[in-house]
């Protein structure tokens, strides 16, 4: 099976049909282990109970980033191969990772207020993935000006590209240019620096999360593919009406 | 190469003749200076250390603004079809099209600066910066607006929809831009790096934005 096999929108929803359950059951096993695990993981010494914020933080803020990827990989998709799937992908994947940076976000504002003082503050990271929020809201507006699918999925897959290759530069941009936010911690050279205590749950709920995202993914590519039938089967109606 | 002068040359003398509008960009530039001491008080130390702030934000809004022609004029009176058509490559001309609306709408800014520097009370050598770092930077901002130009012009809107499409993408410009003209003020020793980042990032613009423009017109129009 390769992706071009995909290409066919009917075996497209034929096959995720019948992957989809099993993907969204798994979803919510390893959901509930990592909750679990997570309201088992101890206190830390300094932050007390809020340290368990992160294990909800740290996954959406991962998730924020990989969506831009997958819809990197899309309009990659949609502009070189023209692959009849992957603006679709692309639109159903937008709403997912503003959603994911929307969450990151606050929970990150939560934490905040009893670590640092503030639920805002003009530092580095939190200034970074507010801008990738904005982009992700620009690019649903981009979405939705357009009334024809394809000219907007040409459109939006440029644009999409063309903040894939700012992103990088937005991160390290503010880097320099104000920082409060720790460094990273768990990947990173010489290994991780967070406590097995910590790091199991936290693993898990970034495997939960990212399965909780291929599966609203899927779904949403389903409902988006379904959308443009009906689209086509009124425009179709509202011909004959009109001859 | 002659085609591509001949294409700047084209774009320069529509831009300043009447109907243009590329000089309202430095009007507007002057309206948006003169606002900020109504927002925020006629404070003049305050306006002194505010100022490189002030002048980079109101030379990007400017910018903005004049960018919505860019591809528009050409799409209505067809001129826009016959580029696309024509043998030159369409990046090129993008390119060259970028390059006459920043000698056209962007170097105005550049000279307006010293005056407005004047009304915020900035003194010789910060206005000397300020510009010094217009000049680095607005070429970037040029660039990475050309890419909502091309998109606003292949969907048929323009105005808020380029605006909310640009301005996250001249983050990084502004953030130099305003660090290396405070860093002048400061000291000669901190200028250096971020000027070189604000020059490094026009250079990429001069790569990406082209390009970028020019993959939006071919897979847009119709």
């Amino acid at each position: 099976m390769t992706l071009l096999d995909l290409a066919n929108p009917t075996r497209f929803l034929s096959l995720t049909a019948k992957v989809l359950p099993w993907l969204a059951a798994a979803t919510a096993i390893l959901l509930a282990v990592g909750l679990y695990q997570s309201a088992m993981a101890p206190d830390d010494y300094q932050q007390g109970a809020t340290v368990k914020i992160m294990f909800i933080h740290v996954p959406n803020a991962w998730l924020a980033m990989f969506v831009w990827g997958v819809m990197s990989l899309s309009a990659l998709g949609t502009l070189v191969w023209r692959h009849p799937l992957a603006d679709v992908s692309a639109k159903a994947a937008a709403p997912i990772g503003a959603a994911f940076t929307f969450l990151a976000l606050v929970t990150g504002s939560l934490w905040g207020r009893p670590m640092w003082g503030t639920y805002w503050e003009w530092d580095a990271r939190l200034t970074s993935v507010l801008i990738l929020f904005l982009m992700y809201l620009g690019l649903m507006a981009l979405w939705r000006a357009v009334e024809d699918p394809t000219r907007a999925a040409r459109a939006a897959a440029v644009l999409t590209l063309v903040g894939a290759v700012n992103l990088p530069i937005i991160k390290f941009s503010v880097d320099w240019w104000n920082t409060l936010h720790q460094p990273a911690s768990v990947m990173r050279m010489g290994g991780s620096t967070l406590d097995k205590a910590f790091l199991i749950p936290l693993l898990t709920m970034a495997v939960a999360f990212s399965l909780l995202f291929v599966t609203l993914h899927m779904a949403a590519m389903r409902n988006e593919i379904l959308r443009r039938r009906v689209r086509s089967l009124q425009m179709m109606q509202a011909g004959q009406q009109a001859a | 190469m002659t085609a591509l002068a001949a294409l700047i040359r084209r774009d320069l003398r529509v831009a300043l003749r009447v109907g243009g509008g590329a000089l309202i960009g430095v009007l507007f530039f002057l309206t948006v200076v003169v606002l900020m001491p109504f927002a925020l008080g006629p404070d003049l130390a305050l306006l002194k250390r505010l100022g490189p702030a002030i002048l980079w934000l109101g030379a990007l809004l400017a910018s903005l603004l004049t960018l919505d022609r860019l591809f528009t004029a050409d799409h209505d009176d067809g001129s826009l079809d016959l580029i696309v058509m024509s043998r030159a490559p369409l990046e090129l001309a993008c390119a060259a099209k970028a390059v006459a609306h920043w000698l056209a709408a962007g170097v105005p800014l550049i000279v307006a600066t010293p005056v407005l520097g004047l009304l915020l009370n900035l003194d010789g050598q910060a206005t000397l910066a300020v510009a010094l770092t217009l000049l680095a930077g607005t070429p970037a901002l040029t660039f990475t607006g050309m890419i909502g130009a091309a998109l606003a012009v292949t969907l048929h809107r323009g105005g808020l929809l380029l605006a909310v499409l640009v301005l996250p993408l001249s983050i990084p410009v502004l953030i130099f831009g305003v660090a290396a003209s405070n860093a002048a003020i400061a000291g000669p020793d901190g200028f250096g790096a971020p000027f070189s980042i604000l020059c490094a990032l026009s250079l990429a613009g001069l790569v990406i934005g082209p390009v970028a423009a020019a993959a939006s017109l071919r897979h847009g129009l119709d």
